[in-house]
């Protein structure tokens, strides 16, 4: 069994470095990489003589493509099974591939809502891109770590891109002062992470997951003080990324202050991957021999974020921060899934996450242009009359505020069915409850938007019969905008009327530990 | 019969229609258009029932699924639809009340500028009404259960200018919600237990369910239906839900929404079967509910009011049915109930169009020489609620009360509130009847009268088509009959209300044709007491009706008693619940949110204004760090980290 393992201690002392390199299995992060630089380079290059619409094209493109290199690894892990690949630091399964979907998929939405508001903003282009598409490699690295070191190197390029775009906004202080504090924030979580890694060194004497998981299987450790403390401390790194309370505190703030085309990924593709890697190490490595010791914890924060982020999102009147704590509370329903610890949870916790990303890059896409220049009209009452002045994008943001309400036929609702459905068959009826609860006290913080738009009259003018013009500027909506908002809407509203495919996607996007064939030299 | 699917189907075309074309079709077009949809989904109920009547008793099942829904593994639930007597009976008079009400509407709404918005969400109503009963599945059901929450919602706040109905459209959400909860819940432990949610294969499934769970699940269920057919305790949105448009009134608030309830423990009889003690709980409710509900109508003046609480007062009937294991008695009650009151409702429509849409009846009198047709089918209407035979009211009203009689524990006590109840019933109606129509004089014309209660009690002041002054009442006012639109399904509906007795007559097993019709769905029958008893409670039920229009006549008519004696303030508050959820929700309720919000401002909110506002003031990009906010954060993130660690060690030392 041990000669069969990636790569040991052992091995490394020996300098035993004889492993091939597959590039074709890491090509979805390849891609996203090299397109950023390249497109770096070529913005060099051609200084001043690309439009900005080149940079947009540039960015699909390059997501796009990533995502069909996923497709035939896909067809072949379905085939052959799951594989270790670069020395047994990368997993090839359905899994990561589904989640590299996803983060292409985040990265093409805050590309397209991008676009326009740069060009609203009259802010320089291509550097937005460029850290996007870095940002993604970093994601996609993430989700498909075998070790914990390069998962821990995919967090790193994943988060300093964004720290960076979330401060890219230059005239803006609030764009600035959000980037400094998800930066020193980010930077503190990381280091709990880094910590817990140490430990769980400490405790297995491996930091790669394949090892870990067989070294739990083989050694009946029962009371490990050094690993659950370094379960512990990787779980305030994740529970930071994933925004689960207590750990929820910069979110509000950031994704307020951030530019809301960054938010669109921030709290799309980034929270994607960080659950990607929680998954991995806490169901797939840990789950089989240490879910009861890490279940308490994490079901601590899932009630916190379902409950905190119910109630919270209430009481705001900024709807960014509204959706923020919204934002947290879906992360308390995707934590169900990963409580479930079972093939049938992390399938509902990946259909969350792709319905999410759906969602969330809609409702902060609408958000994007309610903003208008400066990008700062986010209160409540900068939404009133929008169902009469722009009739067509307040239905769009109601469908996308009623999907995260959980209404049926639409795909919110099928999400939280799911994962529900996942954690009942494991047993935890309580949470169920809790859960069930929290949709029900949060759907009135959607219902607020919605009154906004369509029935809230101005104070000035209670008396008069018409219902009030939307306040400042118009709103516009440019071409690519428009047409992302409609995808999204369309996913949306798709994933809750046929979620058969998708739901079939995700359950086969199963994510495995095997170890690294060694091929005979 | 392949039909199925469009009996939701036209209506929600209707809506999808309506939605880009509204505008242009516009008055009455659209009005006309939504009518003709919704009379068509009603020709094929029709069309459907006769094709299971020509079929016998024990197939009479059309079950058609349209593709899967939900298609993973053991948790499998479909978009199918399910044609049984029960079902096909709800989507009759859904249609064709809401096809009635539609044409009402026409005329109702003429002039509104939101006259094919209004049809729109009506359209999308009667679709999701329609979803909610012909649904195979608890799931598909809880989807029309939203949509129609989520319409009412739409419809109370129609006129959305004004403070109540935006108010009282989210006391509705509020308390629906509370509903459903119950029902999501009830849901997901109905499937852990048996596996399903389909009502095909529920009954299959129940044998090793315990009554505890049985119990649970019932219980859960009807705490869904008490959020939306309004029973106590959350019963207080609909009274206030009056403040939309009358027909939405009729259509949603009186004859189909709030039967939904009943309906969803009228598909889950084979599990109510299983939790006697549910079903008790149930009955008392529903006679608790009745009888508050029949006090309080005694001491409204605002029309709307009166039928509002009559509405949860009747409701309270067919619940008490329905816990007394009387299934069909329960349904009974109801269609004669959409009958009599859907005709009740569009009546008071007439009536306050008439009236400039003034609502309070002490401002009405001697109606009945100015609206005879109105005052005519009204008449008849109020026979039915009143509880006077033949009209339809009074058989399905002692179905129930003979159901109550014969259950089984205190029966006879069930049976005399429930009389007590009837009693009441007569004498608000016969109130109201006087004070509108009848009465020494026209109340109106008296100035000192109309200033003082006229401009502040009129919330339906909605009138848009009328200028300025015809808002209100004037002391010269004549009023006018309504036009056909509104007149004709007055008429047909009091033909109903008046003839839809023979539906379940007692005489003999024969004339129990409602019984004969739904007997093949229900997996238990209710035994009816024998003819003597019948008899007897029938006579009492009738001297108790009458009393109650005497009462009423020497009081209202010959005004030989004061009414102040017996509209006291308790009633005219109905008891002070509305008032307690209140002060709850406004003293300790309150307090927990603004505490939330202070927390906010404090710990959160007040982060980013305090510090853009420092930043800006000192142009230092770093001055956020100073401010300590970030400490504070990095300060919460660290407790959680230790928390986790104290976790750990605390597992360790065990």
């Amino acid at each position: 069994m041990i000669g069969l393992l990636a790569h040991t201690p052992d091995d490394l002392a020996a300098g035993n470095f004889s492993h091939s390199v597959s590039w074709s299995a890491i090509a979805p992060a390849l891609i996203l990489m090299l397109g950023g630089i390249l497109l770096l380079v070529i913005v060099s290059v051609f200084r001043g003589k690309l439009s900005s619409g080149f940079f947009t094209a540039w960015t699909v493109i390059v997501a796009g493509g990533a995502i069909a290199a996923a497709i035939p690894l896909w067809h072949d892990v379905q085939e052959d099974g799951a594989r270790s690949e670069m020395a047994g630091s990368v997993g090839l399964d359905g899994f990561s591939l589904f989640v590299t979907g996803v983060i292409c998929i985040s990265v093409i939405f805050a590309a397209l809502f991008l676009d326009g508001y740069l060009r609203r903003e009259k802010l320089e282009g291509p550097e937005w891109y460029v850290l996007l598409l870095l940002s993604a490699a970093g994601g996609v690295t993430m989700a498909s770590a075998n070790d914990l070191l390069v998962l821990f190197v995919g967090l790193e390029i994943l988060s300093i891109a964004v720290y960076i775009l979330a401060a890219m906004h230059s005239r803006r202080v609030t764009s600035q002062e959000a980037g400094l504090k998800y930066f020193v924030l980010g930077a503190f979580s990381s280091a709990f992470l880094l910590y817990g890694i140490a430990f769980v060194y400490g405790g297995t004497g491996t930091t790669n997951l394949v090892s870990i998981n067989i070294f739990l299987a083989d050694n009946v450790i029962t009371q490990n003080g050094l690993l659950l403390a370094g379960l512990a401390l990787l779980l305030v790194g994740f529970g930071f990324k994933i925004a689960a309370v207590p750990f929820h505190l910069w979110t509000p703030d950031v994704y307020q202050g951030a530019p809301t085309p960054v938010v669109t990924y921030m709290a799309g593709g980034v929270k994607v991957a960080a659950f990607a890697g929680m998954i991995r190490v806490f169901v797939v490595t840990f789950g089989p021999t240490y879910v009861n010791e890490w279940r308490p914890m994490v079901y601590a924060l899932a009630v916190l974020s379902l409950v905190v982020g119910a109630l919270m999102a209430i009481v705001q009147t900024n709807v960014k921060r509204m959706l923020a704590f919204s934002s947290i509370s879906h992360a308390g329903f995707i934590l169900l899934g990963v409580l479930a610890s079972s093939d049938q949870g992390t399938a509902a916790a990946l259909f969350y996450l792709l319905v999410y990303t759906f969602m969330v890059a809609g409702s902060f896409g609408v958000a994007t242009l309610i903003g208008r220049t400066g990008d700062g009209r986010q209160n409540l009452g900068d939404y009133r009359g929008l169902g009469r002045s722009r009739p067509g994008l307040a239905l769009t943001f109601t469908v996308f505020l009623l999907a995260q309400a959980g209404v049926p036929l639409t795909g919110g609702f099928m999400a939280k069915l799911y994962v529900i459905g996942a954690i009942v068959e494991s047993g935890m009826t309580v949470l169920a409850l809790i859960a069930m609860l929290s949709a029900v006290i949060s759907a009135f913080l959607y219902l607020r938007i919605v009154v906004s738009m369509y029935f809230e009259a101005s104070t000035d003018s209670a008396d008069s019969e018409e219902p009030a013009e939307l306040s400042g500027p118009p709103v516009r909506i440019p071409k690519l905008a428009g047409l992302a908002l409609g995808l999204a809407l369309v996913a949306v509203l798709a994933l809750g009327i046929v979620p058969g495919p998708a739901t079939r996607v995700a359950g086969d996007a199963t994510a495995e530990l095997v170890p690294e064939v060694e091929v005979p030299q | 019969m392949e039909l199925v699917w469009l009996i939701p189907a036209l209506p929600l075309l209707a809506f999808l229609i309506l939605i880009p074309f509204g505008r242009k079709l516009s008055d009455p077009g659209a009005g006309w258009f939504a009518t003709l949809l919704v009379g068509g989904s009603f020709a094929v109920s029709a069309a459907v029932y006769l094709e299971l009547m020509s079929r016998p008793a024990d197939d009479r099942v059309v079950h058609q699924v349209l593709f899967t829904w939900i298609p993973a593994g053991d948790f499998s639930v479909d978009i199918g639809f399910l044609a049984d007597p029960v079902s096909i009976t709800m989507a009759l008079f859904i249609t064709g009340i809401g096809a009635l009400i539609h044409m009402y509407s026409v005329g109702y709404m003429k002039g509104d500028p939101k006259y094919s918005k209004f049809f729109t969400y009506l359209s999308l109503f009667v679709a999701s009404m329609l979803v909610l009963v012909l649904a195979d599945n608890l799931l598909l059901t809880f989807l029309g259960w939203e949509g129609v929450g989520a319409c009412s919602y739409l419809l109370i706040s129609f006129w959305f200018n004004e403070e109540a109905n935006a108010t009282a459209g989210k006391k509705a959400f509020v308390t629906n919600r509370i509903g459903d909860f119950g029902f999501m819940v009830g849901t997901f432990l109905l499937w852990m237990t048996i596996g399903t949610i389909n009502y095909v294969d529920i009954p299959e499934r129940l044998g090793g369910i315990t009554e505890l769970t049985a119990t649970a699940i019932v219980l859960l269920f009807f705490l869904g239906a008490t959020g939306k057919s309004a029973q106590l305790p959350l019963f207080v949105w609909l009274p206030d839900a009056m403040a939309g448009p009358t027909p939405v009134s009729a259509l949603i608030h009186a004859a189909t929404m709030v039967t939904s309830g009943i309906f969803l423990l009228t598909r889950l009889e084979p599990l109510l079967f299983q939790a006697p003690i549910a079903g008790e709980v149930i009955a008392w409710v529903g006679l608790a509910t009745a009888l508050v509900a029949a006090l309080a109508a005694v001491a409204q003046n605002d029309i709307k009011k009166v039928l509002a609480y009559s509405t949860i007062s009747q409701l309270g009937y067919m619940f008490l049915a329905l816990g007394s294991g009387a299934i069909v008695a329960g349904m009974y009650h109801m269609i004669t109930h959409a009958f009599f009151k859907a005709l009740l409702f569009l009546g008071s429509g007439s009536i306050i169009r008439s009236m400039s849409h003034e609502q309070d009846m002490r401002l009405y009198g001697r109606l009945r020489k100015y609206l005879p047709i109105t005052s005519i089918t009204f008449i008849l209407g109020w026979l039915a609620i009143a509880g006077i035979p033949p009209f339809s009211g009074f058989w399905s009203k002692d179905e129930v009360l003979a159901a109550a009689y014969s259950s089984e524990n205190l029966g006879v006590l069930k049976w005399g509130i429930g009389i007590l109840v009837a009693l009441l019933t007569a004498f608000y109606m016969t109130r109201l009847v006087i004070m509108t129509f009848f009465g020494p004089k026209e109340n109106w014309r008296d100035p000192e009268k109309l200033e003082e209660i006229g401009v502040a009690s009129s919330f339906d002041d909605s009138d848009p088509s009328a200028d300025a002054e015809a808002h209100h009442l004037e002391p010269s006012h004549t009023p006018k009959e309504s036009p056909w639109t509104m007149t004709v399904p007055l008429v047909v509906l009091a033909t109903l209300a008046t003839v839809a007795g023979i539906l379940n007559l007692p005489f003999a097993d024969r004339f129990k044709s409602l019984e004969i019709w739904l007997e093949p769905v229900l997996t238990h029958s209710h035994e009816a007491p024998v003819a003597t008893t019948l008899f007897i409670l029938a006579g009492v039920a009738i001297v108790a009706a009458v009393l109650g229009v005497i009462a009423a006549y020497f009081v209202y008519q010959k005004q030989k008693i004061p009414a102040e004696r017996i509209e006291k303030p308790a009633l005219v508050h109905a008891l002070y619940i509305n008032d307690t959820y209140a002060e709850v929700v406004a003293g300790p309720g309150t307090a927990v949110f603004q505490g939330i919000a202070d927390f906010d401002a404090t710990m959160v909110d007040g982060a980013v204004n305090g510090v853009a506002k420092v930043t800006t003031d000192a142009g230092n990009g770093l001055k956020p760090l100073q401010s300590g906010l970030v400490r504070t954060y990095a300060l919460t993130l660290s407790a959680g980290a230790v928390l986790l660690l104290g976790y750990v060690v605390m597992r360790m030392s065990f």
